[in-house]
């Protein structure tokens, strides 16, 4: 007779409601880990679906996941004048907050070297890749955008021609991608009035310096649109991706390039490294920290359930002893309902999760890995929740009976 | 109905009991001699403080004497004040309890709560099940096999707990006053299930009670005063 199963089911609405209890409490420990995989999931995200073999970035900074990054965009160029680099592209990402429905819609631009790059690593779940060099942009499901949905960025609107689903920026912003041109756009643009402020401050500051004087072309330039002035270049990017060729020495073209003195140069693995120690390494371990105090608030309480239990069943513990039950009755009845309320919580939180989780606004990542590894500490605490009431039910004599 | 040794449920010599120490030193037991045959019924009798329960209590191998010696069965269990023998398999074994309340297992019906006594006696659960409802079919109360504690009577409550302490044939039963919660009708129904329940399966039977309208229920009758046998 399985004495444990009996008082589950004479008690089994107290005993259901603290299951639930359990395994609410468990929910938040799993999706806490959760949390944490989405976290450094979605930060590495862009890195390895773009699966670029080095990132150049701005000398003496960590790339654009790290700090600003600025640099020129002709930097592609040269980097596709390395020996043994089979493809650069420059990548700009910015992030951006407009109002959809009412509603705060915040959105990380991401820019694409259409048409090298036609973005055929972007996990498509509907629609199509970009296949014009404006005004289309594909969206993560995320941002509710659905396809043939129109949106004004800049001056400029574009239509949605493709959805992906789980792409997210480091920061945990739903992502769109457009073409690099229009990434720059977005990121540069200013209004009409700002514009012709800057036109006529540049017009004055030509008109007062010789060569303004003396070549008025420079004049009638400065007048103009900024990209007709040879002094300003195009918009910088943030980074340059490069690509090497297959069976090339990784390490000999990093080199070349970072012997130049206006970048640094990154391995994906570097710039992922870099991500996961700095950007996402405080969340990480805020995250780790709370997850530990729920673990011992979890344990606490299901050690206090678990005693307050023993204490009810207390003068039936000694009554066995009276019988002769040996103590392995006694704890097996303790540890069994523990083991048991661990085990019935768990499910309740991975199924409860299954729901609740994907309503949390950031990711949250289960991983079989993390599944088991709160498998084993939910038995662990389970047994350590019980010592606690066994502790007291051996203390128990059985003359208590008697007296 | 005394019989020789090897028919002695229990025999006991010299109990004594001594509670504290110096100024707060109680002597419950003072040199307590006593013995029950199998089959017979004895009523243990005294006012409160007599030290009725703590001679039920080294009796029933709960509580160690500080001096004496008990034989059950022939075997001694108690020598020179202690425990010599495993006294909760040999409880398990060959004793049963009975007390003023029933102290039922509130989570195991009646027939679970007989059951319980045979398979912590390593019986298999098919053969404690069919031995179960035996007993409670020879208590009267076979109907109330699947009734929890709390839906039965006071009196049906004491009669599974008789049928549990029956559980294993034991050569001893010990009963705290057992009828103390019970009317004058039922108390007697009781004290003579014991009669019955002594007779006819040759347990010892010993009942502290109070009650002395039932006397004659019993085959003898010991009054127990300031820690000694009258």
């Amino acid at each position: 007779m399985n004495l444990a199963f009996k008082d589950i089911r004479h008690n089994f609405g107290r005993f259901a409601l603290t299951a639930i209890g359990i395994g609410l409490l468990l929910m938040l420990v799993m999706g806490m880990g959760g949390i944490y995989r989405g976290l450094v999931d979605d930060a590495t995200l862009l890195i390895n679906r773009i699966d670029a073999d080095l990132w150049v970035v701005q000398k003496n900074t960590r790339g654009p996941f790290a700090e600003i990054s600025r640099i020129p965009a002709n930097v592609e160029d040269r980097v596709r004048a390395v020996p043994e680099v089979a493809s650069s592209s420059d990548f700009i990402s910015h992030t951006i907050q407009r109002e959809q429905a009412g509603q705060p819609l915040r959105m990380t631009v991401q820019g694409i070297s259409w048409p090298q790059d036609n973005g055929d690593w972007l996990p498509l779940i509907a629609g199509r890749r970009l296949e014009q060099a404006h005004f289309e942009m594909v969206a993560d499901k995320s941002l509710g955008l659905p396809l043939g949905h129109r949106m004004v960025l800049g001056k400029d609107t574009y239509t949605v021609v493709g959805i992906t689903r789980n792409m997210a920026s480091t920061s945990g912003d739903s992502m769109v991608f457009v073409t690099l041109a229009d990434s720059q756009s977005i990121q540069y643009d200013q209004p009409g009035e700002a514009v012709r402020l800057e036109r006529e401050a540049r017009k004055s500051r030509a008109s007062d310096f010789d060569p303004g004087r003396t070549q008025p072309e420079i004049l009638n330039r400065a007048a103009g649109p900024s990209s007709g002035i040879p002094a300003l270049g195009p918009p910088p990017v943030s980074a340059v991706l490069v690509k090497v060729m297959p069976g090339a020495d990784q390490g000999q073209v990093a080199a070349t390039i970072a012997s130049w003195p206006d970048v640094s140069v990154y391995t994906a693995e570097a710039q992922r490294q870099l991500l996961v120690s700095g950007m996402v390494d405080k969340s990480r371990r805020q995250l780790a920290l709370f997850r530990g105090l729920l673990i011992i608030v979890s344990a606490i309480i299901m050690a206090l359930i678990l005693y307050t239990l023993t204490l009810d069943k207390i003068h039936d513990i000694a009554v066995l002893k009276l019988m002769g039950g040996r103590n392995m009755v006694i704890i097996n009845l303790i540890l069994q309902q523990a083991l048991l309320l661990g085990a019935i919580g768990y499910g309740i939180a991975y199924v409860a999760g299954q729901w609740v989780f994907p309503v949390f606004p950031r990711r949250v990542l289960i991983v079989n890995e993390d599944l088991w590894m709160l498998a084993g500490i939910v038995i662990g605490i389970s047994v350590l929740a019980s010592m606690l009431g066994i502790w007291r039910a051996m203390k128990v004599q059985p003359n208590e009976v008697i007296a | 109905m005394v019989g020789d040794s090897n028919h002695l449920a229990v025999e006991a010599s010299g109990l004594t009991k001594v509670y504290g120490s110096g100024n707060t030193e109680v002597q419950a037991l003072r040199g307590v001699d006593l013995s029950l045959a199998r089959g017979e019924v004895m009523a243990l009798l005294g006012p409160s403080g007599a030290g009725k329960s703590t001679l039920l209590a080294i009796v029933g191998l709960v509580n160690e004497p500080t001096a004496g010696r008990i034989t059950m069965d022939g075997k001694v269990v108690v020598s020179e004040g202690h425990f010599v023998v495993d006294v909760r398999t040999f409880r398990r074994q060959r004793m049963g309890f009975v007390f003023q309340k029933a102290n039922l297992i509130p989570f195991l019906t009646a027939a679970e709560n007989v059951r319980i006594a045979m398979e912590i006696n390593d019986q298999s659960p098919r053969a404690a099940r069919r031995r179960a409802m035996e007993l409670l079919d020879y208590l009267g109360v076979a109907d109330r096999g699947d009734h929890y504690p709390n839906m039965l009577s006071g009196g049906q409550q004491q009669r599974v707990a008789v049928a549990r302490a029956l559980a294993n044939e034991p050569s001893l039963i010990l009963a705290d006053e057992p009828t103390a919660a019970l009317d004058s009708v039922r108390g007697r129904q009781v004290m003579e299930l014991f009669r019955k329940v002594a007779h006819e399966r040759q347990a010892g039977v010993i009942v502290v009670t109070h009650d002395h309208r039932s006397l004659d229920v019993f085959d003898r009758a010991l009054e127990m005063e300031d820690g000694l046998i009258q």
